[in-house]
Formats: C-alpha cells, structure tokens, sequence
C-alpha cells in the first residue's frame, strides 16, 4: 500500500507549507513591513510586544481572531464564504515547486515536477478567480469594482511574467526548477538575461497588488478593494494569501535568476533565507518609494510597454540559443 | 484498490458533481464558480494519464483564464442583475432525454468495444517531446492555431468594442 | 486500476451534461459554459486514447492542447458576441432574441 504513505506525506506536507508560510512570511512580513517602513520614514516601528516588538503580528492576529465574523445581509453566502479559501489556496500551492536548499539526499523540494515552471504560472493564475468571486460575493460596489480592477491587472501582468519564465526555462534548457538552479553553477541567470529579471520583478509587483500598483485596495479611494466586506478570521486568511504570495514570487526570483541555494561557504538553506529577504527588502522600498499608479496608466504600461520589451527579449534569446547550439 | 483507483474515482466524482452544478443551478454565479473544481478535476484526470504539460495548461487557461472570461461576461451583462428569471427553457424534458440517450449510447459504445493497446512507451519529459513534436512532425497546426488566435483577438476586440 | 474504459465513460458523462446545458438553458453564457465542458470531454477521450492505445507518439496530447486553444478563442469570440448582443438586444436570453431585425 505505497499510495498510503504518499498521502501521509502530502498531508504532513501540506500542513507543513501552511504552518511555515503563516508564521515565517505573513508573521515576519508584516512586521519587516512595519519596521522597514518606518526606517524610511525616520519614525520607530511597533517597540513594545515582546523585544523589539517582534510579537506584534502574533498580537494582532489574536485581536483578529477575536472579532465578529460579519457577513452582510444580501451578500452570496456561498461565493462569500467560498472565495476565502480559492485565495491562500492558490497562494500556499505555489510553493510546492521552490528548491529551498539541497541536502546530500537531494534537493529540499516538495515536488520537483517536471513542469514546476508553468505550475507555477497556473497557481498565480488562479488566484484571479477567487478575487473575483471576493468582489461579487460581497454585494458592495466598491468591492465589486475593485475586484474587477484586480482582475483586470492580475490578468495583464500574467502575460509578461510567464514571457518572462518562458525566457528562464529556454536558456536552462528546462521547465523543472531543480534543473533551472543547477544551471546556474557557473553564472547566475540575472547576469546573462537582466531584462527578464526586471520584466518578472515588475509582473510580481503588480500580482500581488503591491505598490505602485495598489490602485485595487488603494485605501483612501475604494475602502480596501475587493476585501472590504471581510471582517475577523477571513481577513487573517485574506492577508495570509497575499502576503503568501509575494514570498512566493520571490521564491521564484531567486530561483530563477539569483542562483536559487548557491553560495560558497554557508549551508545551502541560508543562503537562499538570505537572497529571499534581500529581495523581500526591494519590494518593500520600491512600496514606500513610489506613487500610485492609475488604472489607465497601469493598464498601458503593460500592454505598451512590457509585452513588446519581454517578447524582442524571448526573441533574442531564442536566436542566441540557436546559435550557440550550432 | 490501488491508490491510482481511489484517486481516479474521487477526481470524477468531483469533475461530474461540479458539472452538474453547473448545468443545473438557478444561479448563474454559482454555476460559473462550479466550473472550477470541474476544470481542477479534469486537470487531475490528466495526471494521472501521464499528461503533465496539458494538466498544467489546462489550468492556466481554462481555470485561470476562461472562468475569469466567463464571470467578466456574467457581470457586465444582465445575468448579475437578473438572478431571479426562468434558467431553463421549455425543452427541458426533452433535452434530458436526448442528453441520456447520448450518453447511454456512448457508454455502451465504449465498452462493448475491445480496444487493442498499441505498442511503445510514453516519453518521460513530456514538454520537451511536445515541443520538438510541434516543431517538426505538427508545424502546420501551430502555425494555423496561431493564425486563428490572432484572428480570434482582433475579431473579438472589434466586436465587443463600443461603437462611439 | 483505471483502464481506458474508466476514461471513456467519465467523458461520455460529462459530454452528455454539456449536451444538456447547451439544449437547456436559457443565458447565453450558460450554453458557452456547456460548450466548455463537451470540449473537456473530448480532450478527456484524447489523452486517454493517446495513453492507452497510441503511446508511441504524442499525437493525442497534441492534439488536446490545440483544442485547449481553439476552446479559449471560441470563449473569447463567443462572449464579446454575447457582450455586443446585450447592449443592442438587452437581453441575453435566447429565446427572446428572435426578430431577425431589430
């Protein structure tokens, strides 16, 4: 009965994911968020739960947990309460395919499908779905507008990413992450392709509805978007997937173009911590650096610009990878 | 029962009971929602034929693109408003008797037939045997697929466009 | 263990609820949604014959993801035509669009 241990192992797997990811990325997310952000604005973050108010995200979760659970009166029960779980779902499965680290048994990876790269892409796509069931379940017409604004640019910015993962995976050679961070033994891929680097940093800002392409939960314009009507544990879970998902795509980052575990002298899994946080740190200063765009401008950019930019960029690469094949 | 059964009997009864949310909700939300643990279903079905790459883009573009498509079409025209009116028409029960007879007549097609099993073995890497395929023995297709993408963009960004 | 003829009768099932839907139903968008799921029968039979009975070559895998692609423009065609008809016709029941001149 081998398929008994399978499931075991994807069961313990799976909780395993979902503890790491709420504690590690949403707990100390949201507190490198805080602090960070007030370095940069010359002010002192939260100081005073636990040293150096490092258990200040536990302390608002229990708040969190402690509140109403409030569902408004002519709300669609059933999309209501359904699209909570299609958003962290999508956000907690793109982990299964980051290479954490390598031990002497193998790669540490949940699942090294040979397709890891475009299972990826297809994770982030399906977190649009959920939004907008977000967005109309809650019978509200800023929520309704705002999820159809996510929808729109989450949909956009799928393009130049996955133009952007197609260019990664022709120069390795290969869909499966394993095979794409062996590859960059000799030279990480940000040096021979810094094009797709920008274009992917760009597309994940803008899929994970971060500044400055917030304009979806833009807080002084449409109360928080497609989550306005979510109160207590469901915004615990909201927050989770979003912030789930930005480690996750720089997870990927790292993966694709930063070397993924490479280092010389500290263990493998180290080094990939601290890439994945130096890039988390970008992220944040890009967020309390810039303004927000609007839709138009947004809507533009990608068409306009990105697309055509990662498109010449597959298309040079391509040609220089016929050519050094012959 | 081997594992591949169980998983197998739980991915249909998933793919056929959201279908038939789908075909049969009053609700045409609800039955656009259904649509994806139809899609998620299916795409399990293939994995478990050894059909990676299709699994992965079956995702990609039906769970991820054309359910968006759908609830965008479902929102910007009556069918959010308009919750309460009659969803079937008056073909009903002869819909659902062609419908059974369809698939009765398929069923007893499928196994009263002996199908012979062919020879040689599946690829390991399926994407890189899809691809090589698609650039040597499948040109045509592909070439002629993206030709009617690209018709299919334009046709329907005109016709969907506003007039003023 | 699963055969072919599992496969076989999964797609028969689901192509006989699309069939239902498109005859059925009154919204526009719910006959596409039928539409949808004969066209994921069919891919169903195509993977599985290129398993079971033709694993030499991936002809069948080819042949579902050209299916998968033309499925996706035909949505699109399809509900930009549905989009346009709401906004001359305001309806989009069939069985009230039926002037042939408006």
């Amino acid at each position: 009965m081998g398929w008994i241990s399978d499931v075991l192992r994807a069961i313990v797997g799976t909780i395993i994911i979902f503890s790491a990811v709420a504690f590690i990325a949403v707990m100390f997310g949201v507190l490198l968020e805080r602090k960070i952000s007030a370095w940069m604005q010359s002010r002192l973050g939260p100081k005073h739960v636990g040293p150096q108010g490092l258990l200040q995200t536990l302390a608002d979760t229990i708040k969190l947990l402690q509140k109403e659970n409030i569902v408004p009166a002519r709300a669609d029960k059933v999309i209501f309460a359904s699209a909570v779980i299609v958003v962290p779902l999508a956000a907690l499965l793109d982990y299964v395919v980051i290479p954490f680290g390598t031990t002497r048994s193998g790669p540490l990876i949940f699942r090294d499908l040979n397709i890891g790269v475009l299972y990826f892409a297809a994770t982030s796509s399906l977190v649009v779905v959920g939004i907008l069931m977000a967005g109309w379940g809650s019978n509200n017409k800023y929520a309704l507008l705002g999820g159809m604004r996510s929808a729109a640019q989450m949909v956009t910015y799928e393009i130049p990413m996955g133009l952007a993962l197609v260019t990664v995976a022709l120069v390795a050679g290969s869909l499966s992450t394993v095979t794409i961070v062996n590859g960059q033994a000799r030279l990480w891929y940000i040096v021979t392709q810094p094009v797709a680097f920008l274009v992917f940093l760009v597309a994940a800002t803008a899929e994970v509805n971060r500044v400055p392409f917030d304009l979806v939960e833009a807080e002084s314009e449409l109360v928080a978007g497609y989550f306005s009507e979510y109160s207590g544990m469901r915004f615990a879970l909201f927050q989770l997937g979003e912030y789930g998902e930005m480690f996750a795509m720089a997870a990927m980052a790292v993966t694709l173009f930063l070397g993924g575990w490479r280092g010389p002298v500290l263990p493998p899994v180290v080094w990939f911590v601290v890439k994945l946080y130096a890039l988390i740190f970008v992220f944040m200063w890009v967020r309390w650096t810039y303004p927000r765009f609007r839709i138009d401008q947004m809507l533009n950019f990608s068409w306009k610009i990105l697309i055509p930019v990662s498109v010449l960029n597959l298309v040079v690469t391509a040609f220089f990878a016929v050519v050094a094949h012959r | 029962m081997t594992g591949e059964a169980i998983a197998f009997y739980i991915l249909a009864a998933v793919t056929l009971g959201s279908a038939v949310v789908v075909v049969t909700s009053g609700n045409i939300v609800h039955s656009a929602a259904a649509l994806v643990p139809g899609f998620l279903g299916v795409t399990g079905l293939y994995i478990l034929l050894n059909a990676e790459f299709v699994a992965g883009i079956q995702v990609l573009i039906y769970a991820g693109a054309i359910t968006v498509l759908i609830l965008f079409a479902i929102m910007l025209t009556e069918g959010g408003t308009g919750l309460g009116g009659r969803q079937r028409n008056e073909q009903a029960l002869v819909g659902a008797t062609v419908a059974a007879a369809m698939a009765v007549l398929l069923i007893i097609v499928a196994t009263r037939t002996g199908w012979t099993a062919g020879g040689g073995t599946l690829p390991p890497y399926t994407p890189g045997a899809i691809g090589q395929s698609f650039l040597r023995q499948n040109i045509l297709v592909f070439e002629g697929t993206s030709i009617v993408l690209l018709v299919s963009l334009m046709g329907a960004i005109m016709t969907a466009r506003r007039e003023d | 263990m699963p055969g072919l003829t599992h496969y076989l009768v999964v797609s028969a099932l689901l192509f006989s609820l699309g069939l239902f839907a498109v005859v059925t139903r009154r919204n526009t968008v719910a006959i596409l949604m039928g539409v949808e799921l004969m066209l994921n029968a069919a891919n169903i039979n195509l993977v599985a014959f290129n398993k079971y009975a033709a694993p030499g070559a991936m002809q069948g895998q080819i042949f579902a993801l050209i299916v998968i692609t033309l499925a996706a423009c035909e949505a699109a065609v399809g509900l930009a035509l549905v989009l346009a008809a709401y906004r001359t016709l305001e309806t989009v029941y069939v069985d009230e669009i039926n002037l042939m001149k408006w």
